[in-house]
């Protein structure tokens, strides 16, 4: 048990290392998640109760795609330069080393996502009541995004165009995360609780914890092999 | 069982069974659209635009179900290694994509006259759409990879994956308060009586008294209906049938292609 901790801490101190030396890359995610939200008040004009009406999916849409847009850094790198097949050859399961790849990634895209959430709703007017609604559905979201999204990363490894298919493969699958996100701080605004759309959410990531990592680990297992 | 997960042992039933199955999806087919077009009644609601019905439900019924075999014949792949599995899944995939889309234009006509609308973000009309999105996944991450082979397994993983989708289809109408109703043709198996026609469609009375007989349907409606599914199904495995030669030939030209390289 303790041996397979320590495989798996390693994973993750690894990966989380290799992210904050390459922290440019995680600029990006965020600077794109900043400048797309920033768009939409010249898409729709800057009526402070039209991005007041939107914010919420505005927000909810921009951290799905700024996860996605994120996925490649999963294994596409670790495949090039050899290390993931050292790693599927270590005697560990490999399920554990894909859990803590989708940890680091969920620590370096999903939790600064949260972290900048807030100023992205200044500039659309996010409603206040909705804050702390919008940021647990995040909180509970976004770990799903990362699970699922390592099993598009593997299932995509070594393919033609791979960035596109990734969002042929992984968007479908958000959806559900999405309407619960969305209706959840669309029913607090609206003068509900927001429980139910939780605990949604929080099955959604009980059922990624154990279940993606198993079809990203048997993928990357054949992108390896291929 | 297993005897027959050898391709051609498989196909050498396949295609005896294939003249059988055309002799008997000719019939179903023109009674079906016979009863389906001219010897049913119009609704008193929404008068001729009824019988959109009957091409609707059979291809929803379809998609899913080329879903579920696309899903099994993946499972079947990585699980026992079943070549014919990964097979059956590749020919399984555009049918069902095609029929899901046949599903939503169709439902989109019918929405048009009866709810004003074509389209609309209703939990069933969502997860069919993304029903569809996953078999355009599936096609296109099958063949994504330079080596056709390659795209095998991951495409078998993700159809096993997207399998979740179904339940939620199934079920979408009963979990969410939609506009699209709620199955009349087994009203009585999931809600009770009096929700199963509650969906405005049909008097709410009439349906619910029905619903509790079994079928919201009348007899007079259901036989078309009942035609063009079994119609539907068997046109489905005839196809299934045709497609499975082909991937088998493809295969068998790649390996005879790879043969006289190595040669």
């Amino acid at each position: 048990m303790t041996e397979f901790l320590a495989g798996f801490s390693a994973v993750l101190i690894r990966d989380l290392r290799l992210a904050l030396r390459q922290s440019a890359d995680l600029a990006l995610v965020l600077g794109f998640f900043t400048i797309a939200a920033s768009l939409f008040p010249f898409g729709v004009g800057p009526a402070p109760e039209t991005l007041a009406r939107i914010a919420p999916g505005v927000i909810w849409v921009l951290a799905l795609l700024s996860v996605m847009l994120s996925l490649d850094r999963l294994f596409e790198q670790d495949l090039a330069d050899g290390s993931l097949e050292q790693m599927v050859l270590t005697p560990r399961p490999l399920v554990l080393t894909v859990l803590a790849k989708a940890l680091a990634h969920w620590l370096t895209t999903g939790l600064p996502l949260i972290a900048i959430t807030p100023v992205i709703g200044i500039l659309l007017n996010f409603p206040t009541a909705g804050y702390s609604t919008l940021l647990i559905g995040l909180a509970l979201g976004t770990p799903s995004l990362s699970l699922i999204g390592a099993v598009g990363a593997a299932l995509t490894l070594g393919a033609r165009r791979a960035g596109l298919l990734i969002a042929l493969l992984v968007l479908p699958l958000y959806i559900p995360i999405l309407i619960f996100g969305v209706t959840a701080v669309d029913s607090v605004l609206t003068g509900f609780e927001a429980r139910a759309h939780f605990l949604y959410l929080a099955a959604i990531l009980v059922a990624a914890i154990p279940l993606a990592p198993l079809a990203a680990a048997a993928a990357v297992r054949h992108g390896v092999e291929g | 069982m297993h005897r027959f997960a050898n391709p051609s042992q498989f196909m050498r039933v396949a295609e005896a069974m294939l003249p059988w199955m055309v002799a008997l999806c000719i019939p179903l087919m023109a009674a079906g659209l016979y009863f389906g077009l001219w010897a049913s009644p119009a609704d008193y609601q929404q008068s001729e635009t009824v019988r959109i019905m009957y091409i609707h439900v059979p291809s929803a019924f379809l998609a899913q179900g080329a879903y579920i075999v696309m899903a099994l014949g993946s499972a079947s792949f990585l699980i026992w290694k079943h070549p014919l599995g990964d097979l059956i899944a590749r020919a399984a995939a555009p049918i069902g994509c095609i029929f899901a889309l046949i599903c939503l234009v169709t439902g989109s006509l019918w929405g048009k006259p009866t709810w004003g609308t074509y389209w609309v973000w209703d939990a069933r009309l969502t997860s069919m759409l993304i029903l569809f999105f996953l078999f355009l996944g599936y096609l296109a991450l099958a063949n994504a990879f330079d080596d056709p082979a390659r795209g095998d397994k991951p495409a078998a993983i993700l159809a096993v994956v997207g399998i979740v989708n179904i339940p939620i289809i199934k079920f979408s109408v009963y979990f969410f308060n939609t506009l699209h109703q709620k199955s009349t043709l087994f009203g009585d198996l999931f809600s009770s009586g009096e929700e199963a026609g509650a969906s405005g469609l049909q008097q709410p009375d009439i349906a619910a008294a029905a619903a509790q007989q079994g079928s919201a349907l009348p007899p007079s409606m259901l036989l078309p209906l009942m035609l063009m599914l079994a119609a539907f199904s068997v046109f489905f495995l005839i196809l299934l049938v045709l497609r499975l030669r082909g991937e088998l030939a493809t295969v068998r030209l790649r390996a005879l292609r790879a043969g006289l390289r190595a040669g």
